[in-house]
């Protein structure tokens, strides 16, 4: 059972008080959007071995939604943030770069 | 030789008090044991070596061991609702008065007609199941099924409820060490002087673990241990407690026996502790491996060391004359033990060509004959063991020489208890020399920080010499898996692996030959290891047979995976206060005591209790609901309301807010009107619907079912939060802040007029679909002109300490008016006369609002709303679709909800094609006749057309496409 600490309330919850909610970091795709485009918004995962972006909800807490980076194989948590980021800060980066030398971001940041 | 008495001995047991007797029972015969005595040991000192049946073959079945690995002397224990299947001898300790019976067996243990299995077993191997049960198929459903499961599970599940209370308790420690043993001890030791809270948890009631038995100085080593430890404030020790599993960060779980088997104390049974542990050491020790020899499985051949602990700790004899085989010096202890009690040790039959260790030497000084390069060719005798023959361990089992003897203490060296290591992803490593498989120190499970947070210490982490400051000098163990170690098959398919399962070494070997080369899938195949102990005696020795089969290294073939529980959890403790009312919390509205007074028929909604019906006199639920629905249309009605989700959305992003979360346009209601809207997901199928009132230039107030209000609160607070949180908007859930009571019906406004206030309720003050604030009867109210009856009908909503003296008042002042409480299944069988839709009715999670007709509640105008993309997709649009129409019953009678309708032809799978669906069906009082709705394939364009729904029975029911408003279409009495 998962502990994450909730960066709004600094809670240091366990599972049990969260509500998961999938993948972080997605762009909605709305009615300008194409078939294809909406498809993946909606179904495509990147269903990470290793390092990934995640949403809980601090459901039997404050409330809030925040994200988690965490490596879905060793469960190692690198660390939680602000849902209000449209990619994982750089502090997070740091922290999964020094866990996983051979880890590179996915996105670009403009 | 004959299994003789004193079972007792006259002196030793550190357990027992002998001042104390203990009447018990077994199997209807009263039995006497010592304080301090566990089943096991009393039922040995009073003779009872058989305990048990095995599982498939009915094979008389003895302890094998002393502790928690124990796969035989599985007993059925307490009456009633205490009664507790497959309770281990070994680990219940005796309790006056104790009731207990043996299992898998009848008419009795001694006479097991099942023993007939034994007879067959050359026709019972592995696999036999699947390879039998097949031809003819319809052999399976009538014959074969009923039988399996006539003859499956080990035990009876008890029928009773639980008596007992179990409780629950969480623990944080930075470090928690698991075995109390001196490995353990030592451990919690230097943790504590490190630092930081440590917890001990001990399975056992005695501190120690093996030391004390197996070394002359080890209960002094333990003592000043524990004194050391229990002057330290950081530290807790709790014994009586079993960590029966290890999660993600941490996460352990222990159950800690409180007043097991002895209920009448006042306290709870047992206790499940949740900890957390930021390190997790594991001094769990080890368990002795039988070995594999021909009839290994007849009672009276036990382990050496329970041998060894069951004169030592209880000071019963198994045997007066105990054989003991071994490849390894440990158990040269258990012959020196035997030997000081008295007992005779006809000879030690070791597997090793030499043994000259320090223990080897004792016993030859005492007198022990020690044969080595020595093994069993066969254990004589049915229930008991009656003597050995001996062979040639590197030969073909030919027997050199016999001896008499009616116990086999055996030893085939240890395995480290490595469960909780790598329940959560630690990896074992196969240590060769010592022929175990060991926790590998640089693959530990990672913690939330990816840092190792479990270490193994002690016999756990393969150290068998290991006794804190203590030193053990021993020989080192040779393998031995088979013995002989050419054994042909007529001795290996008598020697057993797995003593519940009876898996024996040739069915791994068929298994290995039939391809089943994964030992998960041998496992599978075999049933190795699946007993209840889960193969803690039979697995290192399956898989090394295993191995061989296949004619590779051990390390090649692996381990099975550990699963916790490492022994079993009663459901009671996994339950603990969370049954019954407890169970989860029970949602009253503030008018909920009234409904009960008033004889109403509740049914769940959600957490909620609403009134279903509410039955007067000798009317059932149904009649009721007939006669409450014909009082609302006649007359006037009250439903409490109270359940609807009430959410309040305010700020100056508010309205463009609530144009994303529904298919309609709410930032143009103006304030003072209501709104029916409905919310989609972003796959665009219906999930909500409720009216919407404007409260003001920036709040709206957006109602939601019952069901839905904790949901949809959380759906706006997550758009809120992760989509459009630079928008300004608030919003709370206001459900449970105010009562809400429908009055409905032609009489609702007379009604209401009587009780006076402040808010002009005329058609032209307050038509349908607008609010207004005011007071009524005093009480401060709003007022929506909402209807889902189809009546004219208001709904108030007080605040909720006020929602019962409202009610009461309106039943007082409407006596003369016909005035009847109603509940949920009138309310839905209204809405249907009238072609409303119910969520969870008329839509299942895959219905868009288009296929309900419900285009006109879809803005054209709005660029956007969470749903609008996917309801283009090709499929929504692509015409096919089912969507929602009447249906009239042909004959009369009420279809079934859920009926589908069939089409032409066939699938793919033989099945009849469908074209629709009931979605509810009821009759209708008001119109004397069945209604129902339903979603067929071009339904709209089909008036008239007759659609046939075959029932389980083969008849066929048949119903005409018609228009889903069958009451008031003009909405007339709404409007009123």
């Amino acid at each position: 059972m998962l502990i994450l600490t909730c960066p709004y309330c600094g809670v240091t919850a366990e599972e049990t008080e969260l509500q998961p909610g999938g993948e972080a970091h997605l762009k909605r795709v709305g009615p300008g959007g194409t078939d294809e485009e909406f498809e993946a918004y909606l179904f495509d995962r990147k269903n990470a071995k290793g390092v990934h972006f995640e949403r809980w909800r601090h459901a039997y807490g404050c409330g809030r939604w925040f994200l988690a980076a965490r490596c879905t194989a060793t469960l190692q948590v690198f660390g939680t943030y602000k849902a209000q980021n449209a990619h994982p800060p750089s502090d997070i980066v740091d922290s999964i770069r020094a866990a996983r030398p051979d880890w590179t971001p996915d996105w670009t940041t403009t | 030789m004959t299994h003789t008495p004193p079972f007792r001995l006259p002196s030793g047991g550190r357990r027992i008090d002998r001042a104390y007797q203990l009447p018990f029972r077994f199997d209807g015969r009263h039995l006497r044991g010592l304080t301090g005595d566990t089943l096991a040991s009393a039922l040995l000192a009073n003779g009872q070596m058989l305990m048990g049946r095995s599982f498939k073959y009915h094979r008389p079945r003895g302890p094998v061991a002393s502790g928690a690995e124990e796969p035989n002397a599985l007993l059925g224990l307490g009456q009633g609702g205490r009664f507790e299947p497959n309770q281990r001898a070994t680990t219940t300790p005796l309790v006056a008065g104790m009731v207990t019976r043996s299992q898998n067996c009848w008419p009795s243990l001694d006479a097991d007609v099942g023993a007939v299995n034994s007879f067959l077993s050359p026709f019972f191997p592995a696999g036999f199941y699947y390879k039998t049960f097949i031809h003819p198929r319809s052999f399976w459903k009538h014959l074969f099924e009923p039988i399996i499961r006539r003859s499956a599970g080990l035990g009876r599940a008890p029928t009773d409820a639980d008596p007992d209370r179990y409780e629950q308790a969480y623990g944080f420690a930075d470090t928690v060490v698991v075995g109390g043993g001196i490995a353990g001890l030592t451990a919690a030791r230097d943790a504590a002087q490190a630092g930081g809270q440590v917890l001990v948890l001990e399975q056992d009631s005695l501190w120690g673990g093996r030391t004390p038995i197996d070394h002359k100085d080890g209960q002094a080593a333990i003592d000043a241990l524990l004194s050391d430890l229990r002057g330290r404030p950081n530290v807790t020790l709790r014994r009586n407690t079993m960590a029966t599993g290890l999660y993600d960060h941490g996460y352990l779980i222990a159950r800690e026996a409180l007043a097991d088997h002895d209920p009448n104390q006042g306290i709870p049974r047992q206790r499940l502790w949740r900890i957390r542990a930021g390190h997790v050491v594991t001094a769990t020790g080890a368990l002795e491996r039988p070995l594999a020899f021909a009839c290994s499985d007849v009672p009276g051949v036990m382990l050496a060391s329970a041998v060894r602990d069951f004169i030592a700790e209880y000071g019963v004899a198994p045997g007066q004359r105990i054989v003991v085989v071994t490849n390894n010096d440990d158990a040269y202890r258990t012959a020196l033990a035997a030997r000081a009690a008295g007992l005779d040790v006809p000879a030690i039959v070791d597997a090793r060509p030499v043994a000259d260790g320090d223990l080897p030497r004792a016993a030859r000084d005492a007198g022990i004959t020690v044969l080595t390069g020595t093994g069993i060719a066969k254990v004589k005798g049915g229930r008991h063991v009656a003597g050995v023959t001996l062979c040639d361990q590197s030969g073909e089992g030919r027997v050199t020489d016999s001896l008499d003897c009616d116990v086999v203490a055996m030893s085939g060296g240890w395995s480290p208890v490595v469960h909780l290591y790598s329940h959560c992803g630690g990896k074992l490593t196969w240590d060769k020399a010592q022929a175990m498989f060991r926790p590998d120190p640089d693959r530990p499970p990672l913690g939330a920080d990816g840092k190792g947070n479990v270490t193994a210490v002690g016999a756990a982490s393969g150290d068998l010499r290991c006794a804190g400051d203590l030193e053990r000098a021993e020989g080192a163990t040779q393998p031995v898996w088979v013995m002989p170690a050419r054994a042909p098959y007529k001795l290996r398919s008598k020697m057993w692996l797995d003593y519940q399962n009876d898996v024996k070494v040739t069915d791994v070997e068929l298994a290995a030959r039939e391809g089943y080369a994964s030992v998960e899938h041998a496992k599978r195949y075999t049933t190795l290891g699946m007993a209840t102990d889960q193969g803690k005696l039979s697995n290192i020795n399956g898989l090394a047979v295993l191995s061989d089969a296949l004619n590779q290294p051990i390390a090649a073939t692996g381990t099975t995976t550990f699963r916790p529980p490492y022994t079993p959890l009663t459901l009671a403790t996994i339950a603990a206060d969370a049954k019954g009312e407890a169970f989860q919390p029970l949602r009253k509205t503030p008018m909920h005591a009234w409904h009960e007074a008033h004889g109403a028929s509740f049914e769940p909604v959600g957490q909620w209790r609403r009134p279903y019906s509410y039955p007067k006199g000798a009317e059932d639920r149904h009649m009721a609901v007939d006669r409450e629905i014909l009082a609302v249309r006649k007359g006037v009605g009250t439903l409490d309301a109270s359940t609807l989700g009430k959410i309040v959305v305010k700020g100056p992003d508010a309205g463009r807010f609530l144009d994303m979360l529904y298919t309609n346009m709410m930032s143009t209601l103006p304030a003072g009107k209501c709104r029916y809207g409905l919310m989609c997901n972003e796959n665009g199928f219906l999930m909500d619907d409720g009216v919407v009132a404007r409260l003001s230039d920036d709040t709206w107030l957006c109602h939601t079912t019952t069901g839905g209000a904790d949901r949809i609160h959380g759906h706006m607070e997550d758009w809120l939060q992760c989509e459009w949180w630079d928008w300004q908007v608030y919003t709370a859930n206001l459900t449970e802040q105010y009562a809400q009571i429908a009055v409905a019906g032609p009489q609702a406004r007379t009604l209401l007029e009587r009780l006076g206030g402040s808010i002009d309720l005329s058609q032209a003050a307050l038509p349908f679909m607008q609010w207004a604030e005011g007071d009524i009867a005093g009480i401060p109210a709003r007022v929506f002109r909402i209807s889902f009856s189809g009546e004219l009908s208001y709904e108030i909503a007080v605040p909720a300490g006020r929602g019962l003296e409202l009610w009461e008042r309106l039943h007082e002042i409407g006596q003369d008016l016909g005035i009847t409480p109603y509940g949920t299944e009138a309310m839905h069988v209204m809405r249907a006369e009238k072609g409303f839709i119910m969520i969870g009715d008329e839509t299942d999670g895959t219905v868009i609002p288009q296929d309900l007709s419900l285009g006109w509640a879809i803005s054209k105008k709005k660029a956007d709303y969470i749903g609008k993309r996917a309801q283009r997709r090709l499929h929504m649009v692509d015409g096919k679709r089912w969507r929602l129409v009447g249906l009239e019953s042909v004959d009369g009678q009420v279809l079934p909800d859920g009926a589908y309708a069939v089409a032409e032809g066939v699938n793919p799978n033989g099945q009849r094609n469908v074209q629709g669906r009931v979605t509810s069906s009821y009759h209708s009082p008001t119109l004397g006749r069945p209604i129902a709705m339903g979603l067929v394939r071009h339904g709209p364009e089909r008036m008239g057309q007759v659609l046939d729904f075959p029932m389980p029975s083969g008849q066929v029911m048949q119903a005409r496409i018609v228009d889903p408003v069958f009451y008031d279409k003009e909405g007339s009495r709404l409007n009123g």
